[in-house]
Parts: structure tokens; sequence; C-alpha cells
């Protein structure tokens, strides 16, 4: 844990000293809601629409963030140096899924909002703590994929193309459990002050099915 | 050189690597013992690279047996990186990090006291710019800090590629201490200027399309066969 706090550390001070990641998610979050405000050609949206598009939106947005997570180690030496060093492995996996958890929630800090201004329909703030718990939770999954599939892509030629085109489809049950956890939360008529339960659930199972997967074979996909 | 009963820095026999159809290295045998220095020779892609990328656990071969400090390798990497400076073609810094700041980094990888940090930065005089962006360095200056950096955690086992390049005669002499006979380390040594390297070797392994071309003591290794290597 130690180990994957100092690498934490380091990737977070790259970004800020930077800003080659969190501005893009953010920009592209932003201009992905303009096009489906015009695309829908609906002034607002509510239920489970509202809640696809927030999802879908999230979801490609952490790709851009997936695609960038391993460029320093890969460019500058840096995967060789942790190598070198008498470190546990996997202290690299928590350490970039951390890192891609933390910039998730920073785009949804400004996304979240903006999304609710632009074009939901309802109210944001009555599902707000259900909106948190869902995205949470997505995030925890986002990552621990997103990690594991970036770490397969870096070594890659194609890994901008990779990282999509293997992420995607693993997240796809991700990406539903979110759709549906969140979609009555933002009904425009008696919208649910909870997410379902059973949805929560099945992120929470898919969050720790997948990290347990990613445990077990992170070490290896550091191999040469 | 050898400490009593220790087993050689490096034992290595039937090493062979290949990257696709090509062969990169194959049939390397040779022991070094502990404190020696072997030097590297041969010209570009003989395979100098890739049998350093190996010796530090970077590289898995495809044959043969390696040991480094008794310890078999990749099977016990683990055991030995810690023991192990790597000086290669990149610096293995990160650019936006400050000199400072990646010493740091690296020191808290290897659990080393954060007061070497200064120490090694002052041994290769980068104290006044440590804190600057390692982009905005000359190349020089970042030779430096990667030695700094491969000599920061105290390695038994230094792995330098090329070390001097980018140095100009006064940083070659600066780094000299850290890296050079002075240091104490068993050292690993690849080098364009075959004299230099040479002069620094108790061994040389010659490589001629990733097969060793010679394997024995400077002395034998004469002038017309450096002819031959660099042909």
């Amino acid at each position: 844990m130690r180990t994957a706090m100092v690498v934490l550390r380091k990737d977070l001070r790259l970004e800020l000293r930077t800003w080659e990641t969190l501005p893009a998610m953010v920009l592209f979050a932003l201009v992905t809601f303009v096009i489906f405000h015009f695309g829908l050609n609906r002034t607002t949206i509510s239920g489970q629409l509202a809640a696809g598009v927030l999802t879908v939106t999230l979801l490609f947005a952490a790709m851009l963030g997936v695609n960038r997570l391993f460029v320093a180690e890969r460019e500058q030496g840096g995967f060789d140096a942790f190598l070198l060093a008498p470190v546990d492995r996997t202290s690299m996996l928590f350490a970039k899924a951390s890192a891609l958890f933390l910039f998730l929630c920073v785009l949804e800090v400004v996304a979240v909002p903006a999304f609710g201004l632009f074009l939901l329909g309802p109210s944001l703030g009555p599902a707000l703590p259900g909106l948190v718990l869902v995205l949470a939770l997505a995030n925890l999954g986002l990552s621990v994929i997103g990690t594991l599939v970036s770490a397969i892509a870096i070594h890659t030629r194609a890994r901008d193309l990779i990282g999509p085109l293997l992420g995607l489809p693993l997240l796809v049950p991700a990406l539903i459990a979110t759709a549906r956890a969140a979609g009555p939360l933002l009904a425009a008529s008696h919208p649910a002050s909870a997410p379902p339960g059973k949805w929560l659930l099945i992120l929470a199972l898919y969050d720790v099915v997948f990290g347990l997967l990613a445990y077990a074979v992170f070490d290896f996909l550091l191999e040469d | 050189m050898s400490v009593d009963n220790a087993p050689p820095a490096i034992e290595c026999s039937g090493l062979a690597r290949y990257f696709g159809e090509r062969t990169a290295l194959r049939d390397v045998t040779l022991q070094l013992p502990d404190g020696a220095t072997l030097a590297v020779l041969g010209r570009n892609g003989a395979g100098k690279t890739t049998l350093l990328r190996i010796l530090a656990s970077l590289l898995r071969p495809h044959a043969g047996e390696i040991r480094l400090f008794g310890e078999p390798l990749p099977a016990r990497a683990f055991a030995v990186r810690g023991r192990l400076g790597l000086l290669g073609h990149e610096p293995l810094l990160y650019r936006d990090l400050s000199g400072r700041e990646n010493l740091q980094y690296h020191a808290r990888l290897h659990r080393v006291a954060p007061e070497r940090v200064d120490e090694v930065l002052g041994a290769v005089q980068m104290d006044r710019r440590g804190a600057e962006p390692v982009r905005l360095l000359s190349r020089g200056m970042v030779q430096r800090l990667a030695v700094a950096r491969a000599v920061l955690h105290r390695p038994k086992l230094l792995l330098l590629d090329e070390p001097r390049a980018n140095l100009d005669p006064a940083a070659a002499e600066l780094v000299e201490p850290l890296i050079g006979r002075g240091s104490g380390c068993t050292r690993v040594l690849t080098s364009h200027d075959p004299q230099a390297a040479l002069a620094e070797a108790d061994l040389v392994l010659a490589l001629k399309d990733g097969r060793p071309a010679f394997v024995g003591q400077p002395d034998d290794f004469g002038a017309e066969r450096v002819r031959e290597l660099y042909a």
C-alpha cells in the first residue's frame, strides 16, 4: 500500500504539472452534452434516457483517461524504473486505479452539475445522494477495468484503439447497471429517493469480480 | 574482488534471447566474480543492451540460465532487484518532474533515506539545478541525474550501458567515484570506446550478431581482435 501511495502521489503530481488528462476528459464530457442537446433535439431529458446519456458520456470521457494512464511510464521509462525496484508489482495496479478513480471523481464534480444545468429536466438536487453512490460504484469498476486494459494496450502499437476496443465490451455490464440504477433517480415524475438495490448489488458484484481478476493477472501484464 | 565462498555476482550459461525471428543474443556463457568489471563490446545491434536488460531482469531469456549473486532469474528476480543499478540509454526520469522530485520518487520506491537524495545530487553537482524540470536540462545534466538515480540505493551490481554518453570530460570525471572502479561495485559496462572499456575491465565479452566472439581477459583481446570486431 505504501508503494501504491508513492506511485499515486507521483501520478497526481505529474497531472498537476502537465494537465494532460483531466481537462481533456472534462471538455469531452461537456462537448458531448452539447452534442446530445442538439442531436436529441430536446431541451430537457429525464428518466432512463437521461441516465443513459450521462453514463455513456462519462464512460467515453473515462476512455480518454484510460488511454493516458500509462503513457508516462511507457515513454519516460517509468515501467523500467518501477520494475527495477524491490516492490510488489500489484502496487502499480492500486496506484493507477486510484489515480483513474480520482480523475473520474473530479470529472463528475464538473460534468454532473453541467448535465443537470444543460440537459436534465428534473432538479438534480434530490437525486444527488443516490447518484453519488451509483457513480462511486461505477467509478470503481471503470478504474479497475481501465487500468487493466490500459496496461495491456500500452504494450501495443495501436494503444489508442486497443483501450476502447477491449475496455468497452468489458464495461457493458457496468454501463447497464449504472444506467439502470441511475434511471429511477432522474425520473421526471415521482423520482426514486434511492437507487434500486438490485442494480447497486450488480455493480458492487462487478467491481469485486473484476477487482479480484485484475489483482490476479496484473503481475503478468508487467512481465516481458 | 571476490569474497571467499561468495557466489559469483553473475553466472550465465547458454543465454539466448530472440525478438521474433531475429536472434538478439545466443550462447552467452560467462562468470563474473563479485567486485569485478565485465566489458561488453560489439557493434551497434550486437546484443549488448539486450544482455544488460536480461541481467537487469527486465527481459526474460528464451534459453539458458542466469544467476545473480546466486539467485536464479527470473524466478528470484525480486530478491536481487534492489541490488541492481541500471544506467541505460533512457535516463528513467520523468521529464515534467524536477531532478530532485525524480530522485525522491526513486528513493521512496527503494526505501532509501531522503538525505541520500541530497547526497547523490551533490555528488553529481546537480544540487543547484535539482529543482528544475528534467525537460529543461541539457543532455549531459540529465545523464548526471541518471547516474545519481542509478546509484541512489547503493547497488552492488551496476549495469552501465554507455554510461559516459553525453558527458563532457569534467562530468565524466565527476561521476567516476560513483560508477567507476572506485565505486566498489561489480560492473557490467558497454561502450563504443573499446580501449577505454578494456582499460577498466577484468573480463571482456565481445559480441558479434548476438553471439560471443570472445570471452576472456582484456590482455588477450588485442588490437587485431578489436579491429575484427568492429570491421
